[in-house]
């Protein structure tokens, strides 16, 4: 997550597309709009990370691949929107990646859930997919340029992971019995955190017309999820709801575990290039 | 795969999946990770019908010496523009 990865064998991939959407932002953003920009980032990359986990241990060889492009796609949407959240404090895409203890982070709980079996992962990625696309379809109207780029090139990516999961949730709920029965307790453990996404903080309050509204994309959200639903024969679950506070740095047990990984060797050896 | 607009599709690769919806993304996620495409088709093995490797001989031998049949064999005739 460096600039040192344009020394890469595989040549300048990674600066080229990251430049594209930051071309316009010699702008700094505001606090608080680094601040919004945290929460997305953080969102993609705690999510990326554990999506990597299934590399090699996927059921298939497909999805795999199929799962790994999905992380790299969200560590690039990660890597543009923690380089715009840095610049306001001097820091770099990894500073925040990999020098922020948990409180600091800004992620919601749903991204942070354990990879569980095939089937929690994805109803993670179904509920994750859904609230992506229709919040990167409204953030490329926003008015800060550059989040509006970024949401202009993220929100194709998006789409496709919405279908992926949608693909597999109607296999895993109409295929066999124990599959309807893991992907049924996949949804229902998965579903308490689709409240926190669309709680309104006091920051939104702050950025009328540059972040998207989280309240706001309720109706989208749900008209888009429902009908997948109602084809898989799967209710919606009803019951507990988590208490979320992600944005505000209060976290799940599941972070921290998984920040460990994601930081060890960053600050194992500080500086070190690769 | 076919890589623009106005080339054949050509043959890339086989991959597994559970049905034809699925092998579609399979392959797009597996082959155009580099920007290959710009259209799949994706063909069940079963439905693919091929000659036998084993007869390759009486199969694909024939044309050998046979050079009459590419048209650099004959010599142009004086005069004739535009060949």
């Amino acid at each position: 997550m460096s600039d040192t990865i344009e020394q890469d064998a595989h040549g300048h991939v990674d600066t080229i597309q990251l430049s594209a959407e930051l071309v316009e932002a010699a702008s700094v953003a505001s606090h608080d709009v680094a601040e919004y920009a945290l929460w997305l980032g953080d969102d993609s990359l705690v999510l990326a990370q554990n999506l990597g986990w299934w590399i090699s241990r996927a059921p298939e060889l497909e999805e795999d691949i199929a799962l790994g492009n999905i992380a790299l796609d969200l560590i690039g949407h990660a890597r543009s929107l923690l380089h715009y959240a840095g610049a306001e404090s001097g820091r770099t895409e990894d500073d925040l990646a990999y020098w922020r203890d948990e409180p600091q982070w800004r992620s919601a709980h749903l991204f942070e859930q354990p990879n569980g079996d095939f089937a929690h992962t994805i109803a993670r990625q179904f509920i994750a997919a859904h609230y992506l696309f229709e919040l990167y379809s409204a953030l490329m109207q926003s008015t800060d340029a550059t989040l509006a780029a970024i949401a202009a090139k993220a929100v194709k990516e998006v789409d496709y992971h919405r279908d992926h999961s949608i693909q597999w949730v109607l296999r895993l709920a109409l295929g066999t019995e124990e599959s309807r029965r893991r992907m049924i307790t996949g949804l229902s453990d998965l579903w308490p955190f689709v409240e926190e996404l669309f709680v309104d903080e006091p920051l939104i309050d702050r950025l009328e017309g540059a972040a998207v509204r989280p309240s706001s994309l309720r109706g989208a959200v749900e008209a888009a999820m429902f009908p997948v639903l109602a084809e898989a024969e799967l209710d919606v679950p009803r019951g507990f709801i988590s208490s979320g506070g992600g944005r505000r740095g209060d976290h799940s047990e599941n972070l921290g575990p998984m920040l460990a990984e994601l930081q060890v060797l960053a600050r194992a050896h500080p500086g070190a290039k690769w | 795969m076919r890589s623009s607009r106005g080339i054949s599709h050509t043959h890339v690769g086989s991959l597994h999946a559970p049905d034809a919806t699925l092998a579609v993304r399979n392959a797009r996620d597996l082959y155009t990770r580099r920007n290959e495409g710009v259209s799949i088709w994706v063909v069940p093995a079963d439905a693919i019908t091929t000659s036998d490797p084993d007869a390759k001989g009486a199969f694909f031998e024939s044309p050998a010496g046979k050079n009459y049949r590419h048209a650099s064999y004959y010599t142009k005739s004086e005069g004739v523009k535009h060949l």
